[in-house]
């Protein structure tokens, strides 16, 4: 189990000091697959290198199976970090070693025999399936190959715990996809426990039991994915969570039903199929969804008629279908960047221009 | 061409191999252990230690601020100590290697430097130990440009032990000064020369050739 108390951590710069982690708690149990979610510069990479001490905090204790490692001496917190492996965006191999003596060099540092470290790393290949290039250097490999290698010599060691920091960041759509069903695969057949840092909300969706929201160094909602998912209370989740709502100007739009897919759906025609069999129409205003491993991903927000029957027939159609859902005033604007700022002015704009578009054509 | 000279060149060819050489692995076995001192000890190291960083950087500064040809003579004292004779090719090892080694730690901290520090990163999350550290990820990371950094150097070393022709050192240097310089022999200045330009020639060549060999980066 790993604990984090009261975790500050403070940076000193010529502009003054910078609190990197403010403040917090968590636990996260053995076995778990944990999502620390947040934008750019929340703190996030910080505070999972403050786990394996790469960042000592500047306060609070930083608790693994009941020993805090702010308390070990050097060679202590080294033993410690060999039970907690840790991969990487950028994947971070030694370019002049060979796949097979990258994933060995846990274990040659700590004092396997020859025999046994290369036993251990041809079995690790085979588990992250590339066996057949264990002699490759890592330059002649792609960069989804390069992330098994990482995640194979993260492994080597038999950890308890793995960090992923932006592990998938990288990589293109398939090939996280990918990555993400291998750290799950081994989740649940080794049962390490996995820590996932991340900026984007679908890898948080596909593998992680729990999550926890970062922003400005602060914990600010943490909870299971469903619950953070459908009902997120802080602005930043709710900004993680439905980009595509930033761009619609719903505001005042009343009767607005945001429905949530969590994996549970396939690719059931699950709108149409309700439309018909509820006698209703209902309009989509926005819809961000994806086709994970032939499942649901995303959300939808969808207008509901006038009628409080017609509405009571889609809620019940829901509750059958067990889509989880929230029925909403439109949540107010995010407080946006000024990137973000310059997005939203585009969006307008070309709302505008398909509007003229539509009543050119009417014309 | 006389015999002799024939014979004077070829010695002096020998010698100039000698001395450079045998500078250069001596600079080195002085400079790793500068240069990574200098690495794990400066900004962003791995055992930060601001005293030893500043100590052994004023030494390598001041040493690397001498003039050579000023160095041979001011050491005049330490080689004799060293080697027992101030003439030769043997004796100008000494002030090549007091003047090289300094130059070589500064090469190796900027080689060392050129580390991804991600791959730093891993290897301190996998808890490796600083000896550990230097051994299987920094030199061995860094040996492509730790190569290139020695080619660049055993030309510079080559350059030096020409000067040392002055002051009664050895070899191809020797030969330039003591008969085109002195005696006014110009062929004799100008087939030295031009040995002196193959033998860098061929160190850069064969230098790099090896690093594309070595370099697991570039496939």
């Amino acid at each position: 189990m790993i604990e984090l108390k009261d975790l500050n951590k403070t940076y000193k710069t010529a502009a003054g000091q910078v609190s990197a982690v403010r403040d917090v708690n968590l636990r996260i149990d053995d076995g778990d697959v944990f999502g620390i979610i947040g934008f750019s510069g929340a703190g996030k990479s910080t505070l999972v290198r403050c786990i394996n001490l790469l960042e000592r905090p500047t306060s609070g204790q930083v608790i693994i199976d009941g020993t805090d490692l702010c308390g070990l001496g050097r060679k202590q917190l080294r033993e410690a970090r060999r039970s907690i492996g840790m991969i990487f965006q950028q994947f971070n191999l030694l370019s002049q070693r060979t796949v097979e003596a990258n994933i060995r060099y846990p274990l040659e540092i700590a004092g396997v025999s020859k025999a046994d470290a290369a036993a251990r790393a041809a079995e690790l290949l085979e588990m992250v399936d590339l066996a057949d290039k264990a002699r490759a250097y890592p330059a002649q490999l792609s960069g989804g190959q390069k992330q098994r290698v990482a995640i194979a010599r993260a492994l080597a060691s038999n950890p308890r715990i793995i960090l992923c920091d932006e592990a998938t960041s990288a990589l293109d759509p398939i090939t996280t996809r990918s990555i993400l069903d291998l750290l799950k695969r081994l989740n649940e057949q080794l049962g390490v426990t996995i820590v996932v840092i991340t900026h984007e909300m679908k890898v948080v969706e596909q593998i992680c039991d729990r999550v926890a929201v970062m922003s400005d160094g602060c914990i600010v909602e943490q909870g299971s994915v469903h619950d953070v998912f459908l009902r997120p209370a802080s602005d930043t989740a709710k900004r993680l969570i439905e980009p595509a709502q930033n761009a619609l100007t719903i505001e005042n739009t009343p009767n607005t039903l945001r429905l949530a897919f969590t994996g549970e759906e396939s690719g059931a025609p699950v709108i149409s199929d309700m439309t018909v069999k509820c006698d209703v129409m209902v309009n989509i205003l926005s819809a961000n969804t994806e086709n994970i491993g032939g499942k649901a991903f995303g959300q939808m927000l969808i207008q509901l008629p006038e009628d409080e029957a017609a509405r009571q027939r889609i809620r019940d159609y829901l509750d059958m279908r067990g889509i989880l859902y929230e029925e909403s005033a439109a949540l107010p604007p995010a407080e946006a960047a000024p990137a973000d700022d310059a997005a939203q002015a585009r969006t307008e704009r070309a709302k505008l221009e398909d509007a003229a578009k539509i009543e050119g054509s009417a014309l | 061409m006389s015999p002799e000279l024939i014979q004077l060149i070829a010695t002096g060819v020998w010698e100039t191999l000698y001395m450079t050489v045998v500078s250069t692995l001596i600079s080195y076995l002085i400079g790793i252990p500068l240069g990574v001192v200098l690495y794990i000890t400066g900004d962003g190291g791995i055992r930060r230690n601001r005293a030893v960083n500043l100590v052994v950087g004023i030494i390598v500064n001041v040493l690397r601020s001498v003039p050579f040809l000023i160095l041979l003579v001011a050491i005049l004292p330490f080689t004799r100590m060293v080697v027992g004779t101030t003439i030769g090719s043997t004796a100008t090892i000494v002030p090549l290697v007091v003047a090289a080694a300094p130059y070589v730690a500064r090469m190796v901290e900027s080689s060392l430097k050129e580390i991804d520090g991600g791959v730093v990163e891993a290897a301190r999350a996998m808890g490796s130990s600083a000896w550990q550290m230097i051994w299987k990820v920094f030199l061995p990371e860094a040996k492509p440009s730790l190569l290139v950094g020695a080619t660049i150097s055993l030309a510079t070393i080559l350059g030096y032990s020409a000067m040392a022709g002055f002051v009664g050192g050895g070899g191809l240097g020797a030969i330039a000064i003591n008969y085109g310089y002195y005696r006014y022999q110009s062929d004799v200045m100008l087939i030295t020369v031009a040995l002196l330009v193959v033998i860098v020639q061929i160190f850069q060549e064969g230098g790099l050739k090896l690093v594309s060999k070595v370099d697991k980066r570039l496939r």
